[in-house]
Order: structure tokens, then sequence, then C-alpha cells
């Protein structure tokens, strides 16, 4: 199915492109939940595969992956967000996206319950996410698009990934 | 035709800043007094180079340069001038512009011409020093050859052979050559000229009668045609004062007499002279043949190609061998099968080192530049110091060699500066007059180390903080340990020259050198003791080498160590096995008691299937002078493996120094012994401090 669902991809980005008003999202589930990445970010889709694990890491750092010669980190955004974990099956995909860090482009992979659709937003339909206080962190979250009856929750790839990145060398610094 | 000249500049910039460097360090390997001959002649050749290259590609200014410094090198060669300190110390500096003239031409720039014409100035008045060059009236023109004899000029009769031009040189820019030395006349002799169709256009037919009127001394012409003697005949005799004036050229050169005579003699001798400087020259070039210069390109030897090229047609053919196997493949040929994928391993891991070969160039294109600028640095402050280098040998990659340059000559200039004290000083503290400054390169644990190592005044730790206070960089009732009192000299705010000199005057650009260290992955530590002297530890990965690794297992997981830092594997019995205050595991090996660091508790592993020390291995390893036994479920096997970073995309892992591909696509982890003794270190330390609550 994950297949399928890179091909049907691939043409939606592709027709995408020709609209340029508007900024598209590649959309993923997550324990029921709907969240989006700007696709541009995107660089594969592929299946869950077997990691290798990297100790000394949080446990939401699955381990790395060999991508085409590239080692690449592979984070579990189930426990990113302290959801509940889930055995992954054959509909769990690796969402490969590109990072911009302070020390330039990085790639870097989460894994998702599932890839769901490619979304079409203009600016105007995104909003702030509410404050919930100290209680659920929303520093990932670049805004809140409705899709239908869904709200979906868009990303910020550079502030997920890179600062994860960031506070742990700080972190390795201090040692 | 004409020849776009423009193609062939970078070839002649990257060789003359080569030439450079043959130079620079022949300059300073140079003793005053004693000069070996065999030396000054690969300087005078390296400038010899500079000026003919320069001279054809039209760079003046360079040509007229170097042309006086080779007068000066050729009476040292020749013994007519004594090699003085002063005159090295000349030369150097004018090696110093003529890199400057070089840079500023390769860039199109403006060209200092006061601070060449000082230079030139300079060398004149070395050269003028000698008794025997008395009268000195044109800077670039006038040597020692009004000295040596009364002629007025010179007769030259240049005629090349047909293949002349084959051989890449051109008779016009010889004769362009010799009119830049002084009045030149030229006469043509048309005669041997064929008709339209019989022409052959890539033979010269020519030859030339030429007047070259000036005070130019025979090694001066001889220079100019050293490239073509055996390509032509050549004759060269001194016009006598006597003789008519070279203004009535056309009639001198009716007399062919002498010539003949004076072209019998030398002319072997010369040849002889001639070709040894250039197979010389080419050996030379085939030592230094990779440079460090330009961001863009690489210089590799020759014969590094050929291997490679050799090993593409294996592989070519290997392969074609495994295809037709594979058309029509039967169970029977297994064998064949197997060794042909036996072969096409061995190729491929072959052709994979050579590749990485090209990439890495030993660290002594960093380290050369050293020796000079010690030398000039002590003389200047007025210390004695020594610098000893040791592994420039050391192959890294190209990258770093590009990288690393301008934080070394920080770092070293600062020991000068700021470690080394003076020699009166030295003396009162009991050290010797001379201050040592050593700069030592190694690989260990998949890492580059390049150690600055003084044995000058150390850092002054209670001096740093108190600045460091003061400037509010850390709340006065910090504690800190000494380690975390040296990080401050990278901390931006500390480093501006008048602070630093107050304190201990380390610390200029040093938060430019962390960074640039930071940049290739680096690290950088300090060690320092006040009064005996500190070092500087720079740790770089080899972000492309290829390292041969032992596999272990630990569960279900693999990891790869080093085998450099590998001393031997050992299973362990009980009897080997001691504990330390109930905690910490030790074993004994020969007379040594070493700790056992039990890797699936530090890189916590889970599925561990050794959980007591005799039912696994103790593989026995050595980082940063410490030794430990790594206690691993077993060994699977050696090989080389392609070190990848792991920061490329993530982060430094600590315990980790990268990670590689496995033969089946998976990703195996490849272990920092050091920095795992080090963490091992740490848990036993919080291990005592547990202990001790306890008790």
């Amino acid at each position: 199915m994950a297949e399928s669902q890179v091909a049907e991809l691939n043409n939606l980005q592709r027709e995408g492109f020709s609209d340029e008003q508007n900024a598209q999202y590649l959309t993923f589930e997550l324990a029921d939940e709907d969240y989006g990445v700007d696709i541009l970010r995107v660089q594969e889709i592929r299946g869950w595969d077997v990691v290798t694990r990297v100790p000394n890491t949080p446990s939401y750092v699955k381990g790395v992956l060999n991508l085409r010669g590239a080692i690449v980190p592979i984070f579990d955004l189930r426990e990113r967000f302290d959801l509940s974990s889930q055995e992954y099956t054959k509909d769990t995909v690796v969402i490969v996206l590109r990072v911009n860090g302070d020390t330039g482009m990085r790639i870097m992979g989460i894994i998702v319950d599932a890839v769901s659709d490619v979304l079409n937003s203009n600016s105007s339909g995104l909003v702030n996410a509410p404050d919930f206080g100290g209680r659920v962190a929303t520093e990932f979250i670049a805004g809140l698009v409705s899709a239908g009856e869904k709200m979906v929750m868009l990303l910020d790839v550079d502030k997920l990934l890179g600062q994860d990145q960031q506070s742990e060398q700080e972190l390795a610094a201090v040692n | 035709m004409t020849i776009d000249m423009a193609q062939f500049h970078q070839v002649f910039f990257d060789e003359s800043f080569e030439g450079l460097d043959i130079m620079e360090s022949g300059l300073l390997e140079m003793d005053p007094g004693s000069a070996d001959p065999e030396q000054i002649n690969s300087i005078f050749r390296a400038a010899h180079s500079i000026k003919g290259g320069s001279g054809t590609f039209g760079f003046t200014n360079i040509a007229d340069f170097t042309h006086v410094m080779e007068t000066l090198l050729d009476e040292m060669r020749d013994g007519r001038r004594q090699v003085t300190a002063e005159a090295v110390n000349v030369l150097l500096a004018s090696v110093d512009v003529l890199r400057e003239m070089l840079t500023a031409t390769s860039e199109d720039a403006e060209v200092d011409s006061e601070r060449v014409k000082a230079q030139k100035a300079e060398l004149d008045r070395i050269l003028a020093g000698d008794a025997a060059a008395a009268e000195v009236a044109e800077p670039d023109s006038t040597e020692e050859a009004c000295a040596r004899s009364e002629q007025t000029g010179w007769h030259i009769v240049f005629r090349p052979h047909s293949h002349m031009m084959r051989t890449g040189n051109d008779p016009l820019r010889l004769i362009r050559e010799l009119g830049s030395l002084g009045e030149l006349n030229v006469e043509v002799d048309l005669e041997p000229l064929l008709p339209l169709s019989e022409y052959e256009p890539e033979d010269s037919y020519l030859s030339w009668d030429l007047h070259l009127t000036g005070d130019v001394s025979k090694e001066q012409i001889d220079d100019i045609f050293d490239w073509v003697e055996d390509d032509c005949d050549l004759s060269i005799d001194p016009i006598c004062p006597t003789q008519k004036t070279p203004a009535a050229a056309p009639e001198t050169a009716s007399e062919p007499a002498p010539k003949t005579e004076i072209k019998a003699v030398p002319a072997p001798d010369e040849r002889r002279e001639g070709d040894d400087r250039r197979t010389s020259d080419r050996r030379g070039s085939a030592k230094k043949s990779a440079t460090g210069g330009g961001a863009s390109s690489i210089r590799v030897d020759i014969t590094k190609i050929d291997v490679l090229i050799n090993m593409v047609g294996e592989l070519v053919i290997t392969q074609s061998m495994l295809s037709m196997l594979g058309e029509e493949f039967d169970i029977s040929q297994i064998e064949r099968l197997r060794e042909g994928l036996a072969q096409l391993e061995r190729h491929t891991r072959e052709m994979q080192e050579s590749v990485m070969q090209i990439r890495m160039l030993p660290i002594s294109f960093t380290f050369s530049r050293f020796p000079r600028l010690v030398h000039d640095l002590s003389t200047k402050m007025g210390k004695q110091i020594e610098l000893k280098m040791t592994g420039e040998a050391t192959e890294v990659d190209k990258t770093v060699i590009e990288k690393i340059g301008d934080p070394l000559v920080h770092l070293v200039r600062n020991s000068l500066d700021h470690g080394i004290e003076m020699p009166e000083e030295r003396v009162a503290a009991g050290k010797p007059e001379q201050g040592t400054v050593e700069l030592n390169a190694y690989h260990r644990g998949g890492n580059i180390i390049i150690e600055i190592k003084d044995d000058g005044k150390g850092l002054n730790r209670d001096l740093l903080l108190e600045k460091a206070i003061e400037r509010g960089l850390v709340p006065s009732d910090a504690i800190l340990s000494d380690q975390q009192i040296y990080e401050l000299i990278f901390a931006a705010g500390f480093s501006t020259a008048e602070t630093v000199s107050d304190v201990s005057g380390r610390g200029v650009g040093m938060d430019v050198v962390r960074r640039n260290i930071n940049e290739l992955g680096g690290s950088i530590e300090i060690h320092s003791e006040i009064g005996v002297g500190s070092s500087f530890v720079i740790r770089l990965p080899l972000t492309l080498a290829i390292l041969d690794g032992q596999t272990v297992c630990i569960g279900s997981e693999t990891y790869i160590v080093p085998l450099v830092s590998i001393i031997e594997s050992i299973q362990v019995k009980e009897n080997m096995i001691n504990m330390l205050a109930g905690k910490g595991e030790t074993f004994k090996l020969r007379e040594e008691y070493l700790p056992i660091v039990r890797l699936h508790e530090i890189l916590g592993v889970k599925d561990a299937k050794a959980k007591n020390l005799n039912e696994g291995l103790l593989v026995v390893v050595e980082g940063e002078g410490r030794r430990c036994g790594l206690f691993v479920d077993d060994l699977l096997g050696q090989q080389q493996v392609v070190i990848k970073s792991l920061e490329a995309n993530y982060r430094k892992i600590s315990g980790l120094s990268g990670a590689t591909i496995l033969g089946d696509g998976s990703v195996a982890l490849i272990l920092d012994i050091p920095g795992l003794i080090r963490m091992a270190g740490n848990a036993s330390v919080a291990f005592s401090k547990d202990a001790r609550k306890s008790a």
C-alpha cells in the first residue's frame, strides 16, 4: 500500500507544481491526529525498514539508516510527541525530510503511521495554534489548517528536527 | 596560429607556487657560511623555472624580479659569494614579495610595485655588496657580467633544428627574452626557407644572427637557451670593445671564425648540465606532485592515475566475465562464479583504496610553512625557538589540509608569542635558553590528532579566571575546573588583543580557531601547566578515510572497532578478574591491571548474550595512552570500512566516531575508543561518588 501511495503522491506533486498560489502540504496520520509538512521539504517516502540503533540517544531516535550511502537518522514522531507508541506495521512509513540546520541541509527521517494526502492551502487558511500554556508543546507547530472536517497541524520541520540537533549539541558542549 | 596562453596560466601559477615552496624550504635549511651546493642548485632551479615561465607568459615584472634573485643565487652557486645570513633573509623576503606578485597576477589584481621596487633595491644592495660587482646602473640587467670582462655584448648564432617547434619551444619567445636583457639586433637567414608548396608548417627553417648589447652575463644567455640546447646549433661569443659597436651589427654578423671555435668547446659540457637540470627538475616535480594550492583542483601523481586506469580495466574484464557467466548459468559453474565474485571484490576494494588515496595528501603541505614562520617570528621577537615536527607524512583529506592551515598558524604564533619566554626569563626559571615548539600529527582511533606543544610558561588559570569574572563571562562565585577555565580563551569576548595581553596573551582569534576546527567536525583541547608549558590538541575526523576495522557483535548489534587501537583479544577466566572496591572490574594482563568496560552496558544493548565475563571476549584496546578491555559477545571478522560521518545528518555521539555501511546495506557504528574510555572513566567516577555516599 505504501508504494501505491508513493505513486499517487508523486502524481499529485507534479500536478501541484503548476499551481503556484497555494502551498502544498503532505499530510500524514499519527495516533489518529492529522499532521502536515511542507511538501517541498519531502525528499522521499519509504516503507519502514530495520534501522541500526544508535546508543546514547533519546528513545525517539530509532537509529540510522543507509539511504544510498548517506547515514540518515530516523525519528519516531509518536515518541517524540509522547503519544502512545505502536508496533510498526506494513503501513508504517518513513518520510525523509530535508531539514535546514545551523550547518547546512541535513536529511532526516520521521516515522509516521500512514501518509494520507496532499493538501493544497493558501496562507489565508493558516491559523496559529492556540496557546495551551505549558501543557502542550506547540513550538513545533507552524500553524493549523482545516481540510474538510479535519484539522491538520502543520509542522515546522526545521524547529522540530533542527532544534533537536541544536539542543543536544549544546548538551554535548556542556559535558 | 595563435594559442590562447591563458589556458596555461593556472598550470604556471601552480608550478610557480610550488617552486616558491621549494625555494623557501631550501633557504630555511641553508646554513650561513657552509651552504650545500645541491641545495642552492635546487633553489636556483626553482627561481629559474619561475623566471622562464613568467617570461613566456609575458609577466615581465615577475621575470625581472626573479632574475635579480637568480643572479644572487647564481653567484652563491658558483661560490663567488658567501652565503650570509643577511643574504638568506633578503632572499626569503624576496620569496614573499614574489609570492605576492604571483598571487596578484593570478587574481588579475594590481601588484604592489612600491614593495617590489623596495625589495629589488634590497637585493641589488646585497649584490652590490660584493666587491667584484662594483657599478650597478640598471637593476635588472646589470650584474656581475660587467665586472668579469670588458666586453660590451654578445654575438649569438642561433640555428634551430627543424624539429624544434615540435618540442614545444618557440624561437620567437627566446629572441624576445634575449631582447629583454639588452639592446638586440636581429638578422634572419631566410636562405633555407622552402617554397610554400614544400613547406612543412611545423618545422623551423630560419636561423638568426643576434647581437646583444648591454651588460649581460653569459649565464643569462645560457639560461634562455637552457631548454633548447639539444634542439639547435648555438654559439655565443663575446663582442670585445675593440670590435665594432653593436650598432653596426650586420657587419659583425659576417665574421664567423671565432664562433665556431667557441662552439666546439663548451657545448658538450653545457649540454650535460642542461640535461641534468632538466631531469632533476622533473624529479622535483614528481616528488611534489600534489599541491595544497587552489580549492578547485588537485594535482595527482600520475602513477596513482595509472593504477586507477589499470584497475578499471580489470574491473571491466571481470564484469564482462560475470555477465557472460550469468547468461547461461547452471549450477555446475558455481565455482567459477565464486571466483569471479572474489575477483570483483578484490578489484573493487583496490579501486576504492586508490580513489581515496587521490584525496589524501600528507600534512606536510600544511606543516611546511611553519619553519619559516618560526624562523621569522623568533628573529623578530628575539627569542630562541626550535621547531620540532613529527608525522609530516600523515595523510589527511584535502579539505582538512585547506581548512586547518589558518588555525594552526594562529596556535603556533600564540605559542611563540605568549608561550615561550624571553631567553633571560627562561634561564632564570632554570630552563634551557632555547624554547621548543613541537608540531605532531598522527592517526589515532579514526581521528587525526595534531598537537601543538610548547615548553613555555603555560596558561595562568588564576589570571584567566580573574579576567573572565571581570569581563562578566562567568559569575564571580563560579567554581570552574582547570579545563573549563582554559576553555574561556575560546570565548569570543575574551579574545580582543588588549585584554588578552593583560591576562596571558593567549586568545587572539581563538574563537575563530575553535570555529574552524568545529567546522571540520573536530575538537580542540588544552593541557597546560604553569611554568612547564601548554599543549593544544586538535582532533579531526578522518571524514573520507577508510579504516581497518574489527567487527564485533554484542547481542544483535554489530559495531566496528578500529584495528589500530586493538592490542589483542583474549578470553578471560574467572581467576583473572579482580574487583576494585567491589565495583570496578579489572583483569590482569601480564603485569598490568586493566579496567573492563562492558560495552553492552555503556552502549545500552539490551539483548547481549554474554553477561558473565567468561562467556564473551575481551578486546584489549588502547586510546590516548590508556588501555582497557572491552567486553563483547564475539568477534566477527576484519574488514575495511568507509567511514561515514554521523554528523552530516545528525550529530556527534559520544563513544562513536562514525558509521559505515556493511555488505548487506545495513549501517554499523564505528566505536571511538578514546571516547569510550573517557565515558567509562566518567562512569567509574560516578561509581566512586555513590560508594562514598553509601559509606
